[in-house]
């Protein structure tokens, strides 16, 4: 099933056409990594997608239409982890994280057995168990990231777009993130995630579209859109590919050289 | 954060402002006593007791109720909304503005021919005064120019008011730029309770309503309006909320300050300082400071009607002090 | 009622015509008196237009001309009008400037400086002071002798009060910004020449000073005086005049519409206030609104 199609979607910011008509579906059970230099537009692409910046072009989320959608009928398709990390209120995690539920909770719906299902899930997928009860702004960087992943999964929509979710993360919870994900597209959800580490795009992602100038310049595997050709092109780096592990290892490790 | 706590507390703050609305009908500057103020409150025959609770004690304890409900609500709102701690109607100019409405109205004379006009203009200047706020900080206004922006609406509005009261043929009016930028309560009549009554209560409504929205403002308003929040509708409703109950009690009682700055602050820790559990137990918490400040001025002084406002400045502006310093040490 | 109000008029008649019996003189000693007088303060306005000779007084302030403040307003009009400014003043090249000794200006100090006479009389706070500065007045403009006629119709119009007087009653003043007055005010005067108490004194109020309405309404005095003033804009100040429990108060008590001009300063016009707190009286009295206390 097709959860966001995109078709030839365009967006401006500040007079500056950010997007140039960005063409492509996602499928359940599928982790697309949205990689590219800086300013190619990839959190743009998130935010149009999303209803968040004005844009002309299709957005079907789930075979409907995305512009007519209302703000929490979207959020019932679609949830969003933004790259700001803002936690205005010292409330606590578990609290939070419930937060995740309230476009499934009507007002004055109490609260039902779906949600705390729900809320456990998160909980569990992103092992915050240990600091459910500790207010959030005593949290460190990397924990903090981890309890907006699981706010954002305990929203539970079918399409997750997740904007630089690994930024700040040591090795390990980077990897444990990306498992996650993975899991979570395995189990019949969508992950669409702007990443800039290339490693873990690589290893962890079922596709990846690359971005370049506000257009998608590769889509496909990663072995394929990860090649040492491509990336010098558009990033400008002498990288590194190989396998390793039963999966692929792509390290940059220098500037391109001038031609 | 347990939810029966949060119900003692709402209930504690509950009995706070029913004890503080009793004690504001049963204190005056006449030796009415309490007894005496019962049996004018609950007697059926008419006499002067019953003239002097009905018509000068209980506006004035309603008009506490209300104008403090609205500070305290408004407060958690406006924190809630732009995500500042600082964020307070009259530090941020709204009620400057909402006064410099109401001034209009009266001084020049519309408000004695279409009594409505009074809360109404102090609504419109209120809603100027968010709008501008509004668009001088953007979504994400910083301390930093989130209060330099009320610095700049309070100084404009307070010159204007000030003008308008100079340029009266009254020779009273200049003095009374004291009332509109302090606030007092002192011998209003239910004919204010009847003005600005409604509008406040739509102003709370509107607010109200806003509890949840602003649980998930929490996170920013990026994931707010990906967690099925229309943040227009949002936005919107805090303005005209803003503006309609703080703009209607402004209009009445003139610009109380620093009520919504603290209440709100003082009772975030008590209640996880989760925004829509704030928004009650502020509400209550401004109408016991309102109504307990008005019951000290009138026993402090009772000969000569200070300001409320005075009362909520001494100790609110050193809070606020506090306050910037402790927000200017985060920043660092 | 038509009978409170014809009285009264007949009062402010007689009042008028004892003002017009002093026909002006010039003095016998004419040389010493000044030429040029200019007044800066309300009160001294009223007494340098009383006595003073034509010609003789140049300017009063801008208040005299106000009928709110001013019970010769009309009167006022035939002189140029002042707002108190040094320069202003000193370019009237006045040989005798009055001023009240309430007003804290450093307008007459600064004319004192540039050798212009300044005298300064202090607010009365009883009939005696009103009469010796009616026969200071006299005296500075060399009209001893009107000022000496003008005290005589004053002591007599006090003594005609006396002995009409109802005794027991209690009669508030109440003015804008709910202030009232108590001891050591003139109006604590002219109320007491009327034979009537003062509510002001009574609470220990000195002075001028806020009489909470709800005090006013509790201590329902027999006569409560409602001279709403009017002015061209509204403000805050007469919004008391509207408050429904002062209104309920105006109900219950008999009204006495004393002019606030009549008694701010003190000169004859005195008299016409406390004629009306007296015509008051009697009609409480008639009509059974003064409660036995």
């Amino acid at each position: 099933m097709t959860l966001l199609s995109l078709r030839e979607l365009q967006a401006e910011l500040g007079g500056k056409q950010v997007l140039d008509g960005i063409s492509f579906d996602v499928a359940a059970g599928e982790f697309v990594g949205l990689i590219g230099p800086n300013g190619a537009g990839k959190s743009t692409l998130l935010r149009a997608a999303l209803g968040l910046i004005p844009s002309r072009g299709s957005i079907m989320l789930s075979g409907r239409d995305g512009r007519t959608l209302s703000a929490r009928q979207r959020a019932l398709f679609v949830s969003y982890l933004p790259q700001e990390r803002e936690i205005a209120w010292s409330m606590t995690v578990e609290q939070l994280i419930w937060l995740g539920r309230t476009p499934h909770r009507a007002a004055f719906r109490p609260v039902c057995a779906q949600d705390r299902v729900a809320v456990e899930a998160a909980v569990c997928a992103m092992g915050v168990e240990e600091f459910r009860s500790r207010p959030a702004n005593a949290l460190s960087g990397g924990e903090k990231a981890r309890i907006l992943v699981a706010r954002a999964l305990a929203q539970d929509a079918p399409l997750l777009l997740a904007d630089e979710p690994t930024a700040g993360l040591d090795p390990a919870h980077q990897i444990a993130l990306m498992r996650t994900f993975a899991e979570l597209a395995r189990k019949g959800h969508a992950v669409v995630a702007c990443l800039h580490d290339l490693g873990l795009a690589a290893r962890w992602c079922t596709r990846l579209v690359m971005m370049a100038g506000g257009q998608v310049v590769a889509d496909g595997e990663p072995r394929s859109v990860l090649s040492p050709e491509l990336l010098r092109k558009v990033y400008q780096v002498e990288t590194f590919c190989a396998e390793h592990g039963g999966g692929p290892i792509v390290q940059p490790y220098d500037l391109a050289s001038g031609e | 954060m347990r939810a029966s706590a949060y119900a003692i507390l709402l209930a504690a703050l509950s009995g706070l402002v029913v004890l503080t609305f009793v004690g504001s009908l049963l204190i005056g500057p006449s030796d009415l006593g309490m007894a005496g103020s019962l049996e004018g409150l609950f007697s059926t025959e008419t006499s002067l007791a019953q003239l002097v609770m009905y018509e000068i004690r209980l506006p004035r304890a309603v008009l506490g109720l209300m104008i403090g409900v609205t500070l305290g609500l408004s407060g958690a709102v406006l924190q809630g909304f732009l995500r500042n701690p600082l964020a307070e109607p009259g530090i941020l100019g709204i009620s400057s503005a909402a006064a410099l409405g109401a001034v209009l109205a009266i001084y020049t004379g519309l408000s004695a021919f279409f009594p409505l006009a009074l809360p109404l203009a102090g609504l419109a200047g209120a809603f100027v005064a968010v709008l501008l706020i509004r668009a001088l900080t953007g979504a994400n206004g910083s301390t930093l120019t989130l209060i330099l922006a009320g610095v700049a609406v309070s100084a404009f509005a307070g010159a204007a008011s000030t003008l308008v009261l100079n340029l009266s043929p009254n020779p009273f009016a200049a003095t009374e730029i004291l009332f509109w930028m302090l606030g007092s309560l002192t011998d209003r009549s239910m004919t204010h309770v009847w003005l600005a009554g409604p509008f406040m209560i739509i102003g709370w409504i509107m607010l109200a309503s806003l509890a949840r929205p602003l649980d998930t403002l929490t996170l920013g308003s990026d994931a707010a309006a990906t967690m099925g929040i229309n943040v227009g509708k949002l936005q919107s409703f805090a303005v005209f909320g803003t503006a309609a109950s703080v703009g209607a009690a402004v209009s009445v009682a003139g610009a109380i300050g620093f009520v919504g700055l603290v209440v709100p602050h003082v009772l975030r820790p008590l209640v996880g300082s989760v925004p829509s559990r704030l928004l009650p137990a502020s509400a209550l918490g401004g109408a016991i400071v309102l109504l307990t400040a008005d019951i000290l001025v009138r026993l402090i002084d009772p000969g000569h009607d200070l300001k409320i406002g005075v009362l909520t400045a001494m100790v609110g502006a050193p809070f606020f002090l506090w306050l910037v310093y402790r927000s200017r040490r985060n920043e660092l | 009622m038509w009978k409170l109000i014809r009285s009264r008029r007949l009062l402010l008649g007689l009042v008028g015509l004892a003002f017009m019996s002093l026909a002006p003189t010039l003095p016998a000693g004419a040389a010493k008196a000044p030429a040029r007088v200019v007044s800066m303060n309300l009160c001294t306005d009223q007494l340098a237009m009383l006595l003073a000779a034509p010609g003789q007084l140049f300017s009063v302030s801008h208040l005299a001309a106000d009928p709110g403040s001013s019970a010769l307003a009309g009167e006022a009009a035939r002189y140029r009008l002042n707002i108190g400014l040094a320069e202003e003043v000193f370019l009237m090249k006045p040989d005798l400037v009055l001023d009240g000794t309430f007003s804290t200006s450093p307008t007459a100090s600064m004319l004192q400086r540039l050798g212009i006479r300044v005298e300064k009389f202090a607010p009365e706070a009883s009939f005696d002071d009103v009469a010796e500065n009616i026969l200071r007045m006299g005296r500075l403009l060399g009209q001893e002798e009107r000022a000496q006629e003008m005290v005589a119709t004053l002591e007599k119009g006090l003594d005609d009060l006396a002995s009409s007087a109802v005794p027991g009653l209690t009669v508030a003043t109440y003015a804008s910004n709910s202030y009232t007055t108590g001891k050591g005010s003139l109006s604590e005067a002219v109320i007491e020449a009327a034979g009537l108490t003062n509510l002001g004194s009574k609470l220990g109020i000195r002075g001028a000073g806020r009489l909470p309405l709800e005090i006013l309404v509790l201590s329902l005095p027999d006569i409560v005086t409602n001279d709403t003033p009017t002015y061209e804009a509204p403000a805050l100040a007469q919004e008391n005049f509207v408050h429904p429990a002062y209104r309920a108060v105006l109900e219950r008590a008999q009204t006495a519409p004393v002019p606030a001009s009549n008694w701010i300063c003190g000169g004859p016009f005195n008299l016409v206030a406390a004629a009306i707190l007296q015509n008051a009286a009697k009609a409480a009295v008639q009509s059974g609104k003064h409660r036995e206390k």
